[in-house]
């Protein structure tokens, strides 16, 4: 059989200049574009229709009016945070480790190969992942403050609350990715399911585990130095009554220390995950 | 004097980490005092804990049983104004983050644009949200329109950067074949780069989107604007049941725009 060059459905003539797409595709393309900048245009009048827009023009002169406040520094009020500092450091460690704790077994009933049951048990895990991923720790933070009073407290349990979603997701979706070889071979020797659990998958997750674990310590600690803006303890809480009072150098030192912090400890998580991995 | 050495009967696991006994030793014990320690920096008032119990209680039951009619005007008010500020926010972060996101590919400009890039970039990255959102509030006042600024200027960080390194990662070869057939800088952009990186950055846009959202519950609580300022005052009147409603809008919601952006980028691949 002789192989036919024109295919059955091509056009009659061809036209001489290329295109990157066809007509259709391109009018397609438009009337996307078209809606998308529809909806923006009918999102931003929505949002806009209370706003004071004497207070944006004031904007520029208001900003350089809190630069020229905050400038320079107070490095003298640095010794003074050195305690919420570590209270700050507490928090997110203490959350994490207590995050941690519990997505653990969160994440051995999210998966779909260890789950007791793919009905019932797993889709409950799942909903407690997205409900953890969907409050953000400050939320969680407000809530806590307002049953169990503030302090440092609320903070470890609001950080820990919110890393149970981030850890499950990422260990229940490395637990899915396991080697189903390295568990058929183990439980060939006749371990129980447990021990399969201990000797096969646990190995096999450990160093993502121990990655996953690093990042989000990082990223507690970002989230743990805002918590004391809701009363949750930690350097957030000098934060706000800096601010509240209009101390804007002490401000500026606060956010210098947070920033400085938050670079350290991406520092220290990525050497760590690289030591690990 | 026998050679005989006794070998354990049991077989056990070897340590994966820290093979030498005495560093673990080492390590187990400040771990230990570690926690020891900041345990007891966290100084609980076991009474205080006790006598908020009754109101975890009654967070769980208002959770239970959520009432969304009551402040559903307040509500609807905080919805919209989050929902708006989420779309118009990420529309505007994600136009400013593609020039940006381009100069900060290092096969595509030169080292000083590169540089600056990759400044702004970090930046935006290392600052939180709130705080961007107290100074952006004092700046224009209350309202959604200080929430938008803040997303925008967040999302500038995460998505330019990510797709920096999507376009640092795009196959050379792709690239080359285009500027071998004579195109210009934009040519190339057009033809061999955008091809390559246009279904991450959808992705990524529909990623920043559930994240904007997100955001948008929590900067309410300093001013910005949507529905954290509902949720804050539903928490601060102790109204459980309200807060609860609010909670489980914005869990659907989040659920239901990660199935939609998870579909949507199955849809285009």
């Amino acid at each position: 059989m002789k192989p036919t060059l024109v295919t059955p459905d091509a056009p009659a003539a061809y036209a001489d200049v290329w295109t990157f797409r066809t007509p259709r595709t391109r009018l397609a393309l438009w009337c996307g574009w078209l809606a998308l900048v529809a909806l923006f245009v009918y999102c931003w009048q929505v949002m806009n229709a209370d706003t004071m827009w004497v207070f944006v023009a004031d904007a520029p002169t208001q900003a350089v009016d809190i630069g020229s406040r905050m400038w320079p520094p107070s490095l003298s009020y640095l010794p003074e945070l050195m305690k919420p500092l570590w209270d700050t450091l507490n928090i997110a460690t203490l959350g994490t480790l207590g995050g941690v704790l519990m997505a653990v077994p969160v994440a051995f009933l999210a998966a779909r190969n260890t789950t007791p049951s793919s009905i019932l048990i797993r889709p409950l895990a799942l909903w407690v992942i997205v409900a953890s991923r969907s409050i953000n720790s400050l939320i969680w933070a407000l809530l806590l403050v307002a049953i169990i009073g503030p302090g440092l407290l609320a903070g470890v349990v609001a950080i820990a609350l919110r890393s149970i979603g981030f850890v499950g997701k990422l260990l229940y979706e490395a637990i899915e990715e396991t080697d189903i070889r390295q568990v058929e071979a183990v439980s060939a020797t006749g371990a129980s399911s447990m021990q399969q659990l201990n000797y096969a998958i646990v190995p096999q997750i450990l160093p993502a585990f121990w990655g996953i674990t690093m990042f989000r310590w990082d990223i507690n600690i970002r989230e743990s130095t805002i918590l004391g803006l809701v009363g949750a303890g930690g350097i957030g809480l000098k934060l706000q009554s800096s601010i509240n009072v209009l101390a804007w150098p002490q401000v500026a030192t606060i956010l210098l220390l947070i920033l400085a912090t938050v670079i350290v400890s991406e520092w220290v998580s990525a050497r760590v995950r690289h030591a690990i991995l | 004097m026998s050679l005989e050495t006794t070998y354990p009967t049991r077989w056990r696991r070897p340590p994966r980490m820290l093979r030498d006994r005495r560093w673990r030793f080492v390590v187990q014990g400040a771990v230990l005092a570690y926690l020891v320690l900041a345990m007891g920096s966290l100084d609980i008032e076991w009474s205080r804990v006790v006598e908020g119990l009754a109101r975890g209680q009654r967070f769980v039951e208002g959770f239970l049983q959520p009432d969304f009619t009551s402040r559903w005007s307040d509500i609807r008010q905080g919805l919209i104004e989050s929902l708006t500020m989420t779309l118009t926010a990420t529309v505007v972060g994600v136009l400013i983050s593609v020039p940006i996101g381009i100069g900060g590919a290092r096969n595509l400009v030169p080292a000083p644009v590169y540089g600056i890039c990759r400044t702004i970039i970090a930046v935006s990255r290392s600052l939180q949200e709130i705080i961007i959102a107290i100074f952006l509030v004092a700046m224009f006042g209350f309202g959604p329109l200080a929430g938008f600024m803040t997303l925008s200027f967040a999302s500038i960080g995460f998505i330019a950067k990510l797709l920096a390194e999507d376009i640092e990662e795009c196959d050379v070869h792709q690239i080359e074949a285009v500027r071998a057939a004579g195109a210009s800088w934009w040519q190339v952009l057009h033809y061999a780069i955008q091809p390559q990186v246009m279904p991450r950055l959808i992705g990524l846009s529909m990623y920043r989107l559930d994240i904007n959202f997100r955001e948008s519950a929590v900067i309410g609580i300093v001013g910005a604007g949507g529905i954290g300022a509902t949720l804050n005052t539903a928490i601060d009147r102790y109204e459980y049941d309200s807060a609860g409603a609010i909670l489980l809008i914005v869990i659907v919601i989040v659920m239901l725009s990660e199935y939609g952006s998870s579909y949507l980028r199955r849809f285009l691949q």
